[in-house]
């Protein structure tokens, strides 16, 4: 380990970016513009959009494949979203791309009034979410998104961890009803499912990874490789803990939750997003509504009235105990509560 | 199908006699609701009534695939067209007595999904010409190359900036079939356009942004049945802006141009009173 500015972080590698301190086995790239080819290819109905971003999130490999039913609308997300609402009026399926803090937050009103209340098939790819972004600063975090999101009736809300659920994610979608929030990371994300064979990923069905008595932690996105790796780390101390992929934030499974969660008698919530309106209040209510509100429960996120210090990204989840170790440490406080 | 066949008397008749309905509807429906905006719908009765003159290529079915669309960008002049959809059979008449009450299809705002013939649900001002420029790129993706996109907006609305991401992008697309109809009606809800926030030149904003821009007086028939006749092909590759110059709550005397009215609601004597000038005026 090494210390900056006082935090241990990982050391970047030899000859590395910054950006893959600390990552085990990285995705490329954003899997999205390879699988909507595909799936465009099938689909004469697919459309890809994005908004001045096609090599962020690699959209161009769309562009390259199908040049007719690509559209870059510059630099304006709130036109974008209510754009892909008129061609999804007429019959086609628009999936579309940009930076979470921008489509996510800043065209929020355009989302619940021009794709969700009329129920609009729009897929909106919001990357680059959380604090994943580092050191660019909070205009560029998007640490809300889920709150709004979430209470957005008929919204679809999902947060794949890698590669492959956001695969299996986009797959489902093609003839899904309703538009879809996909919350994204930076397409450098660790691997946590290699495979993952027909029909065992499927919206608003949490995936259980790792079964344990002692402990249930609840992650999504990038938290779920670290909190299965804390997991496995607390084994040799004697502790068993349960793994649950929250990908699908809204619906959102609170039956799954609530079954282990009341086993264990304590629940870990680990997210990239403000403990605020995320995967941890959804837990909450599930709790309480099943009658479990004397599980002990501890949430790992942003600090409700936190913005992000500037660092990078790894530096930044070591900072905020959203990595393995900091997953580890807080299931100690809490086992020991 | 309807088309147009020119301004012959008889049609400019059709469209006066349908903005008269408009307008004694509005007044009748806002009556059961006991507010709404009558103003902002006075001012573009004749426009509404002469796109569901012939104007538009709209057919008996109202989800006819290659149809051309109607975006009510000013949402709230709802109220105005639910009587024109009605009339060509779109939903039931007796729809409109339930205007505005519990669980009725038809609020203050159009909702796509529960009424028949709103091509899209609007009342967030600045949106419209956005979902527009989606329709007219989607259209020409699906073929239905005859299909035209229509987007009414009001002139305070063009305050709103996503208005302008919009315009940039139909110019940018080449999107001769999007037509936009500013119903600039001089006044938004705190006072005039102008003292409020100015819009003005509306149609060199519009060129500007690479539009081809005409102006009209948007309550003379005979001139908006021209300009309908006179609409570039749907294959061309510059959108139009239409600037309609007209006066909020026209048609009614004390409302127009008159702050107090843009929501409001008539006491039953007053409403009376204002059908009769309506009648007078049609």
């Amino acid at each position: 380990m090494e210390r900056v500015e006082g935090i241990d972080v990982a050391p970047v590698p030899s000859g590395g970016s910054w950006d893959l301190a600390g990552m085990e086995k990285l995705s490329t790239s954003f899997v999205a513009g390879k699988v909507l080819v595909e799936m465009a290819n099938e689909d004469p109905d697919v459309v890809v959009l994005t908004a001045d971003m096609k090599f962020s999130n690699r959209t161009v490999d769309f562009e390259v494949a199908h040049p007719d039913r690509f559209v870059n609308v510059g630099i304006s997300e709130q036109h974008m979203v209510s754009m892909a609402a008129g061609m999804a009026s007429v019959g086609l399926k628009p999936y579309i791309g940009a930076f979470a803090p921008f489509v996510g937050l800043l065209a929020g009103e355009q989302i619940r009034t021009d794709l969700a209340y009329p129920g609009l098939p729009v897929r909106v790819l919001a990357h680059h979410a959380g604090i994943a972004i580092g050191f660019y600063g909070t205009s560029h975090h998007a640490t809300e998104d889920l709150g709004l999101m979430r209470s957005i009736a008929g919204m679809t809300v999902v947060c794949p961890c890698d590669a492959t659920a956001t695969e299996a994610a986009l797959r489902q979608t093609a003839d899904l009803p309703g538009p879809v929030y996909f919350r994204l990371g930076r397409g450098r994300d660790v691997d946590v499912y290699d495979t993952l064979p027909a029909g065992t990923w499927r919206f608003g069905e949490a995936a259980v990874l790792r079964e344990g008595a002692d402990l249930t932690i609840v992650a999504n996105g990038i938290t779920v490789s670290a909190a299965l790796q804390a997991a496995r780390a607390l084994v040799a101390e004697g502790v068993e803990a349960s793994v649950i992929d929250a990908h699908t934030v809204r619906p959102f499974d609170a039956v799954t939750v609530a079954e282990y969660a009341g086993q264990s008698g304590r629940l870990l919530v680990a997210e990239e997003h403000n403990v605020v309106g995320g995967v941890a209040s959804a837990c909450a209510e599930a709790l309480v509504e099943h009658g479990l509100a004397d599980v002990r429960m501890a949430r790992i996120g942003m600090p409700a009235d936190e913005y992000s210090l500037i660092g990078p990204p790894t530096h930044l989840y070591r900072h905020y105990g959203m990595d393995a170790a900091g997953i580890e440490a807080k299931a100690r406080e809490l086992l020991a509560s | 199908m309807d088309r147009p066949d020119g301004g012959s008397s008889d049609r400019v008749q059709e469209v006066r006699d349908r903005a008269a309905l408009v307008r004694r509807e509005t007044i009748r429906l806002v009556g059961i609701a006991k507010s709404g905006h009558y103003s902002s719908v006075f001012s573009c009765a004749e426009i509404m009534a002469a796109l569901y003159s012939g104007v538009m290529r709209i057919a008996e079915d109202p989800e006819w695939p290659q149809r051309d669309r109607l975006i009510l960008s000013k949402g709230h002049v709802a109220v105005g067209l639910y009587p024109l959809l009605a009339e060509r059979g779109y939903f039931p008449e007796d729809w409109l007595d339930s205007y505005t009450r519990l669980g009725s299809p038809l609020g203050d705002h159009p909702d796509m999904r529960r009424i028949p013939g709103v091509d899209f649900s609007s009342g967030s001002l600045g949106h419209g010409l956005s979902v527009g420029v989606g329709m007219a790129q989607a259209v020409r993706m699906r073929g239905y190359d005859e299909s035209r996109i229509w987007v009414l907006l009001g002139d305070q609305e063009l305050n709103e900036g996503q208005v302008w991401e919009a315009a940039g992008s139909a110019a940018h697309f080449g999107l001769g079939n999007l037509c936009a109809i500013v119903d600039a009606n001089q006044m938004g809800l705190d006072g005039t356009t102008e003292e409020t926030m100015s819009v003005e030149p509306i149609g060199g904003r519009f060129e500007a942004f690479g539009w081809d821009v005409v102006e009209i007086d948007g309550h003379d028939p005979d001139a908006i049945l021209a300009q309908a006749e006179a609409m570039p092909p749907t294959t061309s590759d510059k959108p139009l802006c239409i600037v309609a110059r007209t006066v909020k709550g026209k048609g009614v005397s004390y409302m127009e141009l008159s702050r107090t009215w843009h929501i409001g609601y008539l006491s039953p004597d007053d409403s009376a009173a204002a059908l009769v000038e309506i009648d007078q005026r049609g």
